[in-house]
């Protein structure tokens, strides 16, 4: 043994006393051991270690990276039927069940303006976008409540700011729901699959007693596609880059004047909507 | 010492063992059936991502680090030991093989008596009759 009970309590007497706490009184003891600690190895990878040789896990080279994903809807584009091939889009490929009343499943839906921007409702308007029909969906804040609130980590944040959720692992606590400050996720309070119309077999539908929401299409992503929903908007949804001056993103934000749904939650939505 | 309805006690007690007992002597001596598995044709693929005894004993444990590294780290290919690259899904690899559930996975799992639930979110390809 490298460090036996007398050196043990002098080595933690001295880092106590010193009052180096946590990482630092490790490395004293077992220095490079927090090190390799870092990142918990699946258990498949404490079973078959890539360095024996085995099969690697890689990105596909075609996806598309960005370090900030976000949205721009352009009101002035965005027609009703545009809303509508989009939000069928999504549904469509993301077996989203169309179950009618309080237990419906939204992923992007349609919405008026005083419920998508309560703290900005003025009477006097422009009619045009007072009566305007807003496109509504997960805005894959920078500062997601919901992931806060997950007990099980089942709703995480991911490197490229994409709010993703682990279906493997939802317990349907339903606290990101009450987290959500907008009313982006929906409950599967029964079976959802006699709901789906048509299914489309290469998607997973989910089951009864998770939690589901926009994905920002991460699966096509993936594969180098844009989202369904911007693809099927003829224009009226662009999708890009937020940390990327030169995106086109970014150049639409600075042409036009842009807002956010509930800004001063200080959730940093990433869902742009051009006005 | 004097067992009151002593008959009606005795026979009760043996319909009642008889019936208790049914399951067991009336599978006795007979084994369930080995379950065959429905090789993938030749002419569709030769080679799974990894080797049959391989995916035999632990395919659960390589579709268990592929939801991993899918969901949770978005890297969505896999290079198999022969260097060949695969996508790693349930639907959209494995079952564009394995077409059907009930000849391939069903065979195994009711064998051994168990039930995963990857087919409560996992859509199976329509199983042809
Ligand atoms: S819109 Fe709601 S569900 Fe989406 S990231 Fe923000 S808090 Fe989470
Ligand atoms: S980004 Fe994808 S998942 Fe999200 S609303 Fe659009 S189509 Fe649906």
């Amino acid at each position: 043994m490298g460090v036996d009970r007398r050196q043990f309590l002098k080595l933690a007497g001295i880092a106590g006393a010193l009052g180096l706490g946590g990482s630092v009184g490790f490395q004293l003891l077992k220095p490079g051991s927090l090190d390799a600690a870092e990142r918990m190895p699946t258990p498949y990878q404490m079973v078959f270690p890539k360095s024996q040789g085995n099969s690697e896990v890689m990105p596909n080279p075609k996806a598309l990276k960005g370090r900030r994903w976000g949205m721009v809807i352009d009101m002035r584009k965005l027609t009703e039927e545009k809303a509508r091939a989009a939000i069928q889009a999504c549904n469509y490929y993301h077996n989203v069940p169309d179950i009618p009343g309080k237990q419906t499943i939204k992923w992007i839906w349609l919405t008026g303006y005083v419920n998508a921007f309560p703290e900005v409702e003025n009477p006097f308007a422009d009619p045009e976008i007072k009566n305007a029909r807003f496109i509504a969906m997960c805005n894959h804040c920078d500062n997601p409540p919901c992931v806060r609130v997950c007990p099980t980590k089942a709703t995480f944040q991911r490197e490229d700011g994409i709010v993703m959720m682990d279906m493997h692992r939802c317990i349907g606590c339903r606290f990101c729901m009450a987290g959500c400050p907008y009313g982006s996720r929906s409950f599967n309070f029964r079976d959802p699959r006699p709901f789906i119309k048509k299914e489309y077999p290469l998607y997973p539908t989910r089951t009864k007693g998770v939690v589901e929401k926009c994905t920002f299409c991460s699966e096509r992503l993936a594969v180098g596609k844009l989202p369904y929903c911007a693809e099927a908007s003829g224009g009226a949804m662009v999708f890009g880059d937020v940390d990327d001056a030169g995106s086109e993103l970014r150049r639409l934000l600075r042409s036009r004047y842009s807002i956010r749904r509930k800004p001063n939650l200080g959730t940093h939505p990433q869902v742009y909507y051009l006005v | 010492m004097k067992l009151y309805n002593g008959p009606q006690i005795i026979v009760g007690l043996v319909i009642f063992l008889a019936i208790f007992t049914y399951p067991f002597w009336s599978g006795a001596g007979k084994a369930a059936p080995v379950p065959k598995p429905q090789p993938v044709p030749k002419s569709v693929a030769t080679q799974c991502v990894a080797d049959t005894a391989y995916m035999r004993t632990s395919h659960m444990t390589l579709l268990n680090h592929w939801r991993d590294e899918v969901v949770r780290d978005g890297d969505r290919l896999y290079e198999s030991a022969n260097g060949k690259t695969f996508n790693m899904s349930l639907s959209n690899t494995c079952f564009q093989c394995h077409t059907s559930k009930v000849k391939f996975c069903d065979q195994c799992h009711n064998y051994l008596a168990v039930a995963p639930f990857c087919w409560d979110c996992h859509l199976v390809p329509k199983e042809k009759k």
